[in-house]
Formats: structure tokens, C-alpha cells, sequence
């Protein structure tokens, strides 16, 4: 049964013509509201991952749920769909599992409040916001248990519950929550940061409504969504083809030694929509890698790269939904059934953005990135501080890191930079200070960009040294399937983690690894991959090759994918790069518009030698039918 | 008593102010900018007005600057060349920077990287490391210093910084760096980052050390050449700049720590204000300079203006403490465009800025601009009285009738609503810095400035409920007047980092007395007689693991009174007035600053003539303008002419030199004792 929204006035709001002027001092007045909920936000969340790494949505909705600005797309019509309570004013609704809000939110990790902005006894807007928590309980440290089997095992999971219930604070059912955690400190903060962004934002919505008038303000969001249904259509008609396109890419495995498995999108226009159809895509994976992938969510970073890509001054919000169908077989990796785990969902959410650039850039060259968008690594570190004077205290840190961005048309990808929007790194001086760690190097792992007229950024080689026995969590991806060069641009190169003895000897460890021990001393080497290459490397000027030797970023080794012979100094033997380039360019064929490396097969193959790790085995999946 | 003479150099005018300590009165004079020799400007302006005055050069006792020469260094990348000696294992600490990538979902794809203001190549890296607590882990080695030296000197650099891992808790490591810099690369000056910035955050502090090398010898250049060329001109006073926290400081300081004069343009503006709220009477003031592309505006509480402990140049954050100044890509040069695919009216980032310019000023400018619109409602009139060119009316009529046609709307509600967004920009960044910091708009008053500030401060007032609109004496001077009037000021800050339950008062005033020292010492330096000195001392508060940290200024004896109980209840008050929650989590102590400050000057202005409330005698002529959706009579005033007291219903214009006031209908103005005009709801 659908929710049911109290009202105690029912007048509809009156459709009102709206002046240009008006329309755009709204949005400009709502895009500020949603950058006000942003920096409530970071200034008083506690946990790293919110306050240094900024891993939080806003959103401003209008009566009906349709997201008018925040960053991906209203889920509030699902979740509508699925809440058989009332929402009244005063009410506000808190939430993390997946399953009861159509995947609005991914896994249980990531704490949603939903909050109804009633004025004058109508239901005027929505606000809400969701930020990832860095544990909620369940079997692993930081409650992302890679070989969980089901959602049991991943932590507390919150149905929609009303935190407040017109008016009135649910302390007990908080109480409940936090309960479950390992650092409800955390968690509280955390929430009420949340809490707090979502009442700006209301209050906010509030005056404009006041200033310009209820029905002005509601037939100004109408009009806004209007206004990005036609630019959508119009960049569709623009940009779409009729014929379908497909692009496939993969994840590498498991994390319980099956992979890699594939993610599949068609796409092609049809009467004027766009269809984006996931058959082909692998059945659900029996452990945690599993991605709840929300429609809605979908359309809307299709609409965003769509106007990345094509023409990045519009603000996108919701209005274009209708033109857009997106179709995601049941029981796939990208909507797996309950009670599926869900908490290592990063990788798939990552490796989509990576698709959506194969997809819309086939056909516009020209606009086509590398690929690089791979997950966001995580470590989790946690254990009792037994240096002098720490008193045993206990630790745990979940901290995200970054690798290569892309070659683009524009130019090189940036090294070690972030794909995600707003995110940051944390300060390695502020990680030696609260954690008993010292991080020996932070780095750009040279030649790790796939080699192209415009580079690969580089992934970071990043060096902790523990101070305190404990355990460790790795949850990385890219480390089997490389990052594919476009338009003649190498791979970037596959993500490594090492970990070093006192005594000098080294262990290759996976990238998905759960509760490893490490013992004080050890030092963990953590290696992002590298984005793809774009264009032809050999087009690249020797002299930039060889300052780049200079700088630490490619080493002389590196230079021949350049077609570049230069020493360790970065001096260019330019005769000697004639010969090289002429030879490479006589033995090779055309160049691919996209470079997937080897091949499945070849990586398979090669993947003790070359990653230190047994190859994955192909999944099989006994009681699934392939989703087709 | 004598003289003191304020200097602001903009992109086009070098304005100057020269205020008589002892009668109040002051002249003002704008000349062109001599970008190619800023001095030149400066002293064809000296000359000029000291002929006005009836002074001569030798009698001005101080002459006080603001200047983007750092600034302009910074963001066209004409710093020095900065060499980098920085911790194995962290030589691309410039390149990641914090990783972070501007643009929201995908904005990747067209961020344009920019490269780091220490080349990778002249990036070093040294053995030897601290711990967080400032222990040695490792020790340095000359050998390999020499040697990671020697590459940088083979590398031509013209600066060194030093930026080690944990200097921030022990600089040794970067002393004996620097000593051996100082020996093998005689004559580069040299910074280590534990001295320019003693804080936790090795991005921030690497950066803002190198910042400051890089534009160090840019500003030792501008300042000396300057000296040598007032010198010539007869001047003997002391000559200093202003910082981008509002306080001045030595020219001979500002050489060594030009880090702190980045955002010295804006700042000069908002001192300015709070000279003109004084003598006001108001205590509460929203600025709003509004230039030719953007519009800076800060707020101003009881008197005090909001300072922040970041400097924003461009992409770069520096750790310096600045008056938190917000700017807006908004201003009378902003071009309005319709973009084909949304239909929408949209008002700037883009500008015409000083060439080709608006299209009224007929120097070649083709597209609408803010400027444009107001000439074509009637609120800049043709003639501008002083100005020594004419408006072209007809020429921004067609250029806006572009707005109109493309919006299917007629030519005046166009160029209203080239306005209407234009104003609704700048109100934006008003609410960020008062709404959105927990302050309410309707217990300020908000003053414009700046070339195009007083035309629109009165629509902005309303829509901010800030009352009442203030069109100051000299708006269009008002950064030298600001730069004339403020006093010397100096800081040091220090990581503290710890749990406040574990700290004590008595502690927490032995180290902040010792800052004290430092900074009084420092001004002492400067030629400030130490009884004039004034110190402050700050205490940043959080919640133990919160990002955001709170500053709360106190004295020494409130707190030996208080306690440290005392800071965390006002913390907490704070902290609720902004986020609107408390926590029962442990409050930490983040960092400690001492805060001295040369004399407050008592530099009244003069007061006017009185008048009889009517401004008739300043009447120039007639006007008709367009507003509230109607052709409406309005009346042209003289600035020079007004008395105090005059009362002046809108709507109405008021023109001087070198900026336009509008008066809206509905709304009256009144003329205070010294000239400023008040604009309230009638």
C-alpha cells in the first residue's frame, strides 16, 4: 500500500504562469539551499569519511518527490510506492536498507533521512540527505563483511522509521540503532549533521515560498522540470542513434575467488526515448558485491554525463525522467534479491560510470573518455592502540582512496585525484596523529596512466606502517581487468597490494581481503590502478615524455609505451625515438577505438605471473537462470 | 598632527585618499593605473593630490596601501621560481593536493588540472622524519641535504621552501635545512613552513609556504622601487600595507610575509566601511562593492569585521587569516545571455570588464551587460556629472532589445530583469555570509560601494530586509579611505590539539602569554610604541573529531576567571546558534592565536553644512525613469551639493565623480552629519 500524506488544507496549489526572471532567481535561490545543506553538513559530521571525504547526497524535492537539485535523483516515488504508513507534518523518516526504499539507498552503510516540508497544512517539498556511516554493526569492522552471503551480516538495517513523528523525537528507537553499533559517537554525530542539512534546506524552501508565494513557488519547480525535459530531448535527438549500442565491462571478482563478473547496458532511442537495457548483465553474486542499482538513480547519471559530455551549463533535476527507460533484469548483479548482501557495492557503482562513458562516447570519438571510474578503494584498519601511553584505547579507521582519472579529450587525466564529486583525501599528518600509523610514502606510482597522446593519470602508491598489531580490510577492484585506453590509448595499469615485513619480505595480498592481522612494524603497500589512455601515445611530444621522467611520473622504462627513448635523467635521444616510433607505428594495426588489454582469457592465463594472485575462477551460478 | 595618505591601486583607477588626522577633513583623487609601474600611477596621484590639499609630499606622516601586486602573482602564475625540499616519499604532495576535483558528478571530464606553484621538477626530497608528536623517527643527513641543495640550485630556482612531514610539532629538521640552504644557495631567500605556518595539514601548510616564496620576491621588488621612488619625491613616512585581515603592517614585514596581503584589495573596502559605520553611528554593517566583474561582500558585527583563517586566491586556499570576503561573479560589466537549449535569463559569470566594456560606453562592446540595463531604465543618467564621456542610451537599448526578443518580453521589463538577477547574485552571497552563519539580515544595515554599489544597494536591501541601505561618503574611494584609517596588526597561531578536560587555564595562558610576546615584539619591530599596543587572544573550539572549528576571542583574565569551562559554554552557544544542535561529546582545543594591535584612531569625518531638510539646492534637473513596471518622474541630485539633514524622497538619483545613487520609490533617504546618505522604507 502507498503511503498516505496527511494534508489539513486541501486546496491544490493554482498553476501560475511564471515570469523568466522569477524562474531563474528559484533555481538560483534552491541551488544555494542545496550548497547551504552541504557545507551544515561537513562542518559538524564527526566521521572521517563525511568530514574529510564529504561521501554524503543532498536533495530538494518538489510536492510530488521529483528531485529539483541535489546530485542523484529523486528515489522519493519508490519509496512512496513502498511505505504503507502516513507522512504528516512534523514527521520525518530515517532509513538504510536497500530493500524497503527500491535501492534509493545501495547498502545498509549509507543512512538516509527523509524529511516532508509541510506549510500551511499542505506537503510542499522534500528534503533528504543520506551519508555513509562508518559502521553500523554486523560481523567486520566497518560493516562491509566482503564474504557475507546475506544482508544479515552487514550491520543494524533500518526500515523506514519515523525518527519524528509530528513533532515528537523517537529517542527509543535511536537508542535501538545505535545500540548495534561499534561508534555510535559517530554514528549520533553523524545523523544529526544529517538532521540538521535536511532543516536548512526545508527552512529554506520555506521563506522562498513565503517571499514569492506557495503556488508561485511550486509552479516554478513544475516549470524547472519542464525546462530540463526539453533541453534532455533535445540533446537525445542530438545525440542518440536509433541503432543500439552495447558496451560491457567487468568486475574483477568477488572477493571469495570467483570473476569476473560482467556488467552489460544496450542502449538506443526509440519514439524519442532513450532505452537502457542491462540484459546480459551476470546473475546476482552469492557474496557482497552486489549493487541495488535504483532506476532512478540510473537515469539520472546518464543525464548528467549526457550533459557533461555535450554541454555542461545546464542544472539538471528530475524532468527528464519520462524520456528515459532504464530496464534492469531481476535477480542480476545490479538487482539482486532479497535478502542478498549488498555492502560491497562500490566496485559496480564505480565500474557503471566507466559503461555510461563507453556508451555515450562510441559513436562522438570525440567526447569519449578512457575509463578509469573503477570503485573507490577502501581500507579499514582497527585494533587496540598499545603504545606507551595510549592505554590500549580502541581504534578504527575506514578511509577511501584515489586513483587515475582518465585520459580525456581535454587533456591528461589528473594523477591521484578523486572520480567522486566532493570527495577529498585525508591528511596523512592528521592520520598520524589519531591512529598509530605512519605513512611512509604518499606518491603517484609512476607508468600506472595508461600511455596515450593525452596520459592516464597515475595511481597513488601509498605506504602505511603500522604501530599496533591489528586488523586490516582491503576493498579494491581493477586489479584483474585493467582500465581500458580509447582512440589508440594504452590500459592504465591494475591495482597491487603488498605487505612488507620488518625483515624486507614481501606478501602479495588481494584486494579484497577481510580481518587480515598485521603486526607493529608491518608496512601495507597500497597501489591504485591508473586511468586509460587517450589517443595515440605515439603522437605525444618526446620532450613532455622526457620531462615527465624528470618529474617523477613515468619512469625511462615507461617512455618505450611513448615510443620515447630517453635515460633515467629525462634527457630524449630524439633519433632514437624516431627509429622506435617508426618501428612501433609499422608493427602494429589500426588503432581500436577502445584497448581492453588482452582479453579474459589472456588475463586468466597470465594472472599469477603478472598480479602475484591466483587468477579468479568463472562464477557459476547454481540456482539462478542467467538474467536475460 | 599630519597627514595620512590611503593608496588603492585597482585593475583601472588608482585611487587615493588623504585624510587631515587632526580636522577630519580628507581629498580624494582618482588616477589611471600604470600597469606596467604601479608607482607611476601612484605618484602622479601623490602629486595630484597634494596639489589639491595644498600640502606638500614631506608632510604626509604615513602613507597606507592596499595592493593586489601579490594577488595578480598568484593567479598569472609570475611568482618566483619556487624550489620544494620536502619528506621521502612525498615529492608529489603538490601534484595530488587533496585530490579533490571541482564540478560535482562528472565534472572531471572538463576540469582543467592546474599545474602546482612548485614545479614537480624542483621538487626535492630529503631522508629524516618526525613523528606526529615530534619525535625523531629517523635522523636528516647534511650529506643527502646537500645533495637534494645542490639539484636546486642546478634547477635555477629563485626561492627555497622547506615543508617537512610533522614540522609543524618540531622544526628542527627544517632549520638545518634551511641553514644549509643558506649556505649553498647564498642570496635565495629561504621559508620554512613551521615558521610561516605552524598547523597540522601538510597540503595546506606546504602550500602556503610556497605561496609565500613565490610571491616574495615579486612584493620585495614592488615595495622597494616604490620606497625609492616616494623617497624621491620627497616622502619620509612609513610606509605600510594592509593585510588581507584589515590590519596594516610594515611594508619591510609585508616583504617577508607577503602570504598575508593577498586579499589586501577587498580588505580595504570593508576597513573602509567600518570607518564610515563609526561615524555613522551603526554597528552592524552587510558591504557590498560592487567593481566592473564581481561584487565582494562581508559582514561587519558591532563593529568587528568576520575574519577568516583562509585566504582563497583563484583554485588556491592559503592558511592565512583574511576578512571573510565573499565574491560573486556579479557586476556592472556581467553579460546577460539567453542560452539557447533552457531559455533561461542569465545574468554573468562572463564580463566585458574593462574592454571592450558595456556597449553605453561605446568602446566597442557589443553584448548587454548589468551596465546597459540600468542605463536603459534611466538609473545612470546620460551625462554623468564629472564624467568626460557620454553615455550612448541608444546603443545598450539595442543590445538589450537582444534580452527582450529572445525572451519574448519588451525592452524595459528585460532590462528590469537583467537587474532583478543580477541583484538576486549578490543577494545570494549576502545570505551566505549572514543567513547561512546563523545571522539575521534585518539587524544590519547594508552599505555599497565600490563603482556600481550605490545603484544597487538600495534594490538589495530590500530584498534582504537590511535597513537601512547606506550610499557612503566617497563610495567610489572607499578601499583608500579604508586603507587610510585602519590600524597595524599582526597574529601567530600554534596547533594545540587536545582534549579540552585535559588542559588547564593556567596552561593555556603561559603558552598564549608567550605568543603575546611575539607579536607585541613584532609590532615593537614595526615602530608601534609597545603602550599602545592592544592584544587579543583566540581559542579555537570543536567537538572532539568534528571538522569545523569554532574561534572564540578572549583576554587573559576572563579567562583565568572563567576557566576553561567558561570557552566551552560560549562554544556551545555558538555551535547551536549556527547548526542548531549540541552534543555530549569531549570538546577539543584545535589551535591557540594571539592577536596585537597597533592604536585604534579616533579619525572623525567632517561633518556637512546644515540644511533645512530640503535638498532643492541640489537639485540638477528633472529625470524620468522606469520602475515597478511603470515610467516614472524622479529627480537628479548633486552629491556635492547636499547639506546634512536633507531629506530625499525616491525615487531620485544622486550623482558625484564618480559613482550614482538610486533611490527606489517607496523609499526616502536622508543625509547624516557627515554626508552619507540612508535610505529607508518610507
Amino acid at each position: 500500500m502507498p503511503a498516505t500524506i496527511v494534508e489539513t488544507n486541501h486546496t491544490p496549489f493554482a498553476k501560475i504562469a511564471i515570469d523568466p526572471v522569477t524562474l531563474d532567481i528559484i533555481e538560483n535561490a534552491l541551488r544555494n539551499a542545496r550548497i547551504e545543506m552541504d557545507a551544515t553538513l561537513v562542518r559538524t559530521a564527526m566521521s572521517p569519511g563525511i568530514r574529510e571525504q564529504g561521501d554524503a547526497f543532498p536533495l530538494i524535492a518538489d510536492h510530488s518527490g521529483k528531485m529539483i537539485v541535489g546530485q542523484f535523483g529523486s528515489f522519493i516515488d519508490g519509496f512512496l510506492r513502498g511505505y504503507s504508513g502516513t507522512l504528516e507534518d512534523g514527521d520525518m523518516i530515517f532509513l538504510s536498507d536497500p530493500y524497503s526504499c527500491e535501492g534509493a539507498v545501495s547498502h545498509a552503510n549509507d543512512w538516509l533521512v527523509l524529511y516532508p516540508v509541510f506549510k500551511d497544512g499542505r506537503l510542499l517539498a522534500y528534503t533528504a540527505m543520506f551519508g555513509h556511516m562508518s559502521d553500523i554493526g554486523g560481523s567486520v569492522v566497518g560493516s562491509m563483511p566482503i564474504k557475507a552471503r546475506s544482508i544479515f551480516e552487514e550491520g543494524v538495517r533500518i526500515p523506514p522509521v519515523k525518527i519524528w513523528k509530528k513533532g515528537e523525537y523517537n529517542d527509543e528507537v535511536i537508542r535501538v540503532i545505535m545500540h548495534q553499533v561499534r561508534k555510535p559517537d559517530w554514528c549520533q554525530a553523524d545523523l544529526n549533521a544529517i538532521i540538521a542539512s535536511c532543516r536548512v534546506a526545508a527552512r529554506r524552501v520555506i521563506e522562498m515560498a513565503d517571499r514569492f508565494g506557495d503556488d508561485v513557488y511550486v509552479s516554478a519547480t513544475q516549470e524547472l522540470l519542464a525546462r530540463n525535459h526539453r533541453a534532455m530531448q533535445a540533446l537525445i535527438g542530438m545525440a542518440i542513434a536509433e541503432e543500439p549500442v552495447s558496451f560491457e565491462d567487468y568486475i574483477c571478482d568477488d572477493g571469495v575467488g570467483q570473476g569476473p563478473y560482467r556488467i552489460k547496458c544496450t542502449m538506443w532511442r526509440e519514439n524519442g526515448r532513450v532505452v537502457l537495457d542491462f540484459a546480459g548483465t551476470d546473475p546476482q553474486s552469492s557474496a557482497s558485491i552486489n549493487f541495488y542499482l535504483n532506476e532512478n538513480m540510473f537515469k539520472m547519471f546518464f543525464g548528467i554525463y549526457m550533459i557533461m559530455v555535450f554541454d555542461p551549463q545546464i542544472l539538471f533535476n528530475d524532468g527528464f525522467y519520462d524520456l528515459i527507460d532504464v530496464r534492469i533484469p531481476e535477480g542480476s548483479l545490479l538487482k539482486p534479491k532479497f535478502p542478498a548482501a549488498l555492502s560491497g557495492r562500490t566496485h559496480a557503482l564505480g565500474r557503471i560510470f566507466d559503461i555510461l562513458g563507453g556508451l555515450l562516447g562510441q559513436k562522438t570519438p570525440e567526447f569519449l573518455n578512457a575509463a578509469g571510474f573503477s570503485s573507490s578503494p577502501h581500507l579499514f584498519y582497527s585494533g587496540n592502540d598499545t603504545r606507551p601511553g595510549k592505554g590500549g584505547e580502541w581504534f578504527q579507521l575506514f578511509q577511501i582512496g584515489f586513483g587515475g582519472i582518465p585520459g580525456r579529450p581535454m587533456g591528461d587525466g589528473p594523477d591521484g585525484h578523486s572520480l567522486w564529486p566532493g570527495f577529498t583525501n585525508v591528511p596523512n599528518e592528521f592520520l598520524e596523529r589519531y591512529f598509530p600509523m605512519i605513512i611512509e610514502r604518499y606518491e603517484c606510482e609512476p607508468d600506472s596512466g595508461g600511455a596515450g597522446l593525452h596520459r592516464g593519470g597515475n595511481g597513488i602508491r601509498m605506504t602505511y606502517r603500522f604501530l599496533a598489531d591489528g586488523t586490516i580490510s582491503i576493498h579494491d577492484d581493477r586489479w584483474f581487468v585493467p582500465p581500458w585506453g580509447v582512440n589508440g590509448g594504452e590500459p592504465g595499469k591494475r591495482a597491487r597490494k603488498i605487505i612488507e615485513k620488518p625483515d624486507g619480505s614481501q606478501v602479495i595480498v588481494g584486494n579484497k581481503v577481510e580481518e587480515l592481522a598485521v603486526s607493529a612494524g608491518d608496512q601495507l603497500h597500497f597501489i591504485t590502478w591508473g586511468g586509460g589512455g587517450w589517443g595515440d601515445p605515439l603522437e605525444r611530444d618526446p620532450a613532455l615524455v622526457g620531462k615527465e621522467i624528470v618529474q617523477g611520473l613515468i619512469t625511462a622504462e615507461g617512455a618505450r609505451e611513448y615510443g620515447v627513448v630517453a635515460n633515467a635523467g629525462g634527457t630524449v635521444d630524439l633519433a632514437a625515438t624516431a627509429a622506435l616510433r617508426a618501428e612501433l607505428r609499422a608493427g602494429r594495426g589500426a588503432l581500436p577505438l577502445f584497448n581492453f588489454g588482452p582479453g579474459i582469457d589472456a588475463l586468466r592465463a597470465g594472472c599469477l605471473a603478472e598480479t602475484g594472485l591466483p587468477a579468479p575462477v568463472q562464477p557459476v551460478w547454481p540456482l539462478a537462470v542467467a538474467a536475460e | 598632527m599630519g597627514y595620512r595618505l590611503g593608496v588603492d591601486v585597482g585593475g583601472t583607477f588608482t585611487d587615493l585618499l588623504l585624510f587631515d588626522t587632526a580636522s577630519g577633513a580628507f581629498w580624494r583623487h582618482k588616477t589611471p593605473s600604470t600597469p606596467h609601474d604601479s608607482s607611476e600611477g601612484i605618484l602622479n596621484g601623490v602629486t595630484a593630490i597634494c596639489d589639491k590639499a595644498g600640502v606638500e609630499a614631506k608632510d604626509i606622516e604615513f602613507f597606507l596601501h592596499g595592493t593586489t601586486v601579490a594577488t595578480n602573482a598568484v593567479l598569472e602564475g609570475k611568482g618566483a621560481r619556487v624550489g620544494l625540499v620536502t619528506t621521502e616519499g612525498y615529492r608529489h604532495i603538490m601534484q595530488i593536493a587533496r585530490s579533490f576535483v571541482p564540478g560535482g558528478l562528472a565534472g572531471w571530464i572538463i576540469w582543467p588540472k592546474p599545474t602546482p606553484l612548485a614545479a614537480l621538477e624542483d621538487t626535492v626530497t630529503i631522508k629524516g622524519r618526525m613523528s606526529a608528536e615530534g619525535a625523531e623517527i629517523r635522523p636528516i643527513d647534511d650529506d643527502d641535504i646537500r645533495t637534494a641543495l645542490g639539484c636546486l640550485k642546478g634547477q635555477g630556482v629563485e626561492a627555497v621552501t622547506v615543508s617537512l612531514i610533522n614540522a609543524y610539532a618540531n622544526g628542527a629538521h627544517e632549520q638545518r635545512v634551511g641553514a644549509l640552504a643558506a649556505e649553498i644557495l647564498p642570496g635565495v631567500p629561504v621559508s620554512l613552513s613551521h615558521e610561516v605556518l605552524p598547523e597540522m595539514q601538510e597540503y595546506e601548510r606546504t602550500l602556503t609556504t610556497v605561496a609565500n616564496a613565490a610571491v616574495r620576491p615579486v612584493v620585495g621588488k614592488y615595495v622597494s622601487n616604490l620606497r625609492s621612488r616616494l623617497a624621491a619625491a620627497g616622502m619620509a613616512g612609513n610606509l605600510s600595507l594592509l593585510r588581507s585581515d584589515g590590519g596594516l603592517m610594515s611594508a619591510h614585514k609585508a616583504e617577508e610575509q607577503p602570504v598575508n596581503i593577498l586579499m589586501s584589495g577587498p580588505a580595504g573596502g570593508v576597513t573602509g566601511a567600518l570607518w564610515v559605520a563609526r561615524n555613522a553611528g551603526l554597528k552592524n554593517i552587510l558591504t557590498l562593492d560592487v567593481g566592473g566583474t564581481s561584487t565582494d561582500v562581508a559582514l561587519i558585527e558591532n563593529l568587528e569585521p568576520r575574519r577568516q583563517r583562509e585566504t582563497e586566491v583563484g583554485h588556491l586556499k592559503v592558511r592565512a587569516s583574511a576578512l571573510d570576503v565573499k565574491t560573486v561573479g556579479a557586476g556592472g560589466g556581467s553579460i546577460a545571455y539567453v542560452p539557447e537549449l533552457t531559455k533561461a535569463l542569465r545574468v554573468g559569470p562572463q564580463s566585458a570588464g574593462a574592454v571592450p566594456g558595456p556597449v553605453a560606453y561605446g568602446k566597442g562592446g557589443t553584448l548587454p551587460t548589468v551596465t546597459d540595463a540600468n542605463v536603459v531604465l534611466g538609473y545612470l543618467p546620460e551625462n554623468l556629472l564629472g564624467g568626460t564621456f557620454q553615455l550612448d542610451r541608444e546603443g545598450a537599448k539595442r543590445a538589450v532589445q537582444t534580452i527582450a526578443d529572445a525572451l519574448g518580453i519588451d525592452l524595459m521589463a528585460a532590462a528590469r530583469g537583467i537587474i532583478d538577477i543580477v541583484n538576486e547574485n549578490m543577494f545570494g552571497a549576502l545570505r551566505m555570509i549572514s543567513v547561512q552563519q546563523g545571522y539575521d539580515p534585518r539587524d544590519f544595515a547594508l552599505m555599497g560601494f565600490g563603482g556600481a554599489g550605490p545603484l544597487h544597494v538600495n534594490a538589495v536591501a530590500r530584498l534582504m530586509g537590511s535597513w537601512p541601505a547606506v550610499s557612503p561618503v566617497s563610495p567610489g574611494v572607499l578601499c583608500a579611505l579604508g586603507d587610510a584609517t585602519t590600524r597595524m596588526r599582526t597574529e601567530t597561531a600554534r596547533s594545540f590539539s587536545r582534549l579540552a578536560g585535559s588542559a588547564t587555564a593556567e596552561e593555556l595562558i603561559g603558552i598564549l602569554d608567550e605568543m603575546a610576546a611575539q607579536t607585541r615584539a613584532d609590532l615593537i619591530a614595526d615602530g608601534v610604541p609597545e603602550a599602545e599596543i592592544a592584544t587579543t587572544f583566540e581559542i579555537d573550539v570543536r567537538y572532539a573529531g568534528q571538522a569545523f572549528e569554532v574561534p572564540l576571542t578572549i583576554t587573559a583574565d576572563v579567562l583565568r576567571a572563567d576557566g576553561i569551562a567558561g570557552i566551552l559554554a560560549r562554544f556551545d552557544a555558538e555551535h547551536h546558534r549556527l547548526f542548531t544542535f549540541n552534543m555530549d561529546t569531549p570538546h577539543e582545543i584545535v589551535n591557540l592565536r594571539a592577536v596585537a594591535m597597533g592604536r585604534a584612531l579616533d579619525l572623525p569625518a567632517a561633518e556637512l553644512p546644515k540644511g533645512d531638510g530640503n535638498p532643492v539646492a541640489a537639485k540638477m534637473r528633472d529625470h524620468v525613469l522606469w520602475m515597478d513596471g511603470r515610467e516614472q518622474a524622479a529627480v537628479i541630485y548633486d552629491r556635492a551639493k547636499l547639506r546634512q539633514g536633507d531629506v530625499i524622497p525616491g525615487p531620485a538619483i544622486v550623482c558625484e565623480m564618480d559613482s550614482t545613487t538610486l533611490i527606489e520609490s517607496g523609499c526616502v533617504a536622508t543625509v547624516d552629519a557627515v554626508g552619507n546618505i540612508l535610505i529607508n522604507l518610507k
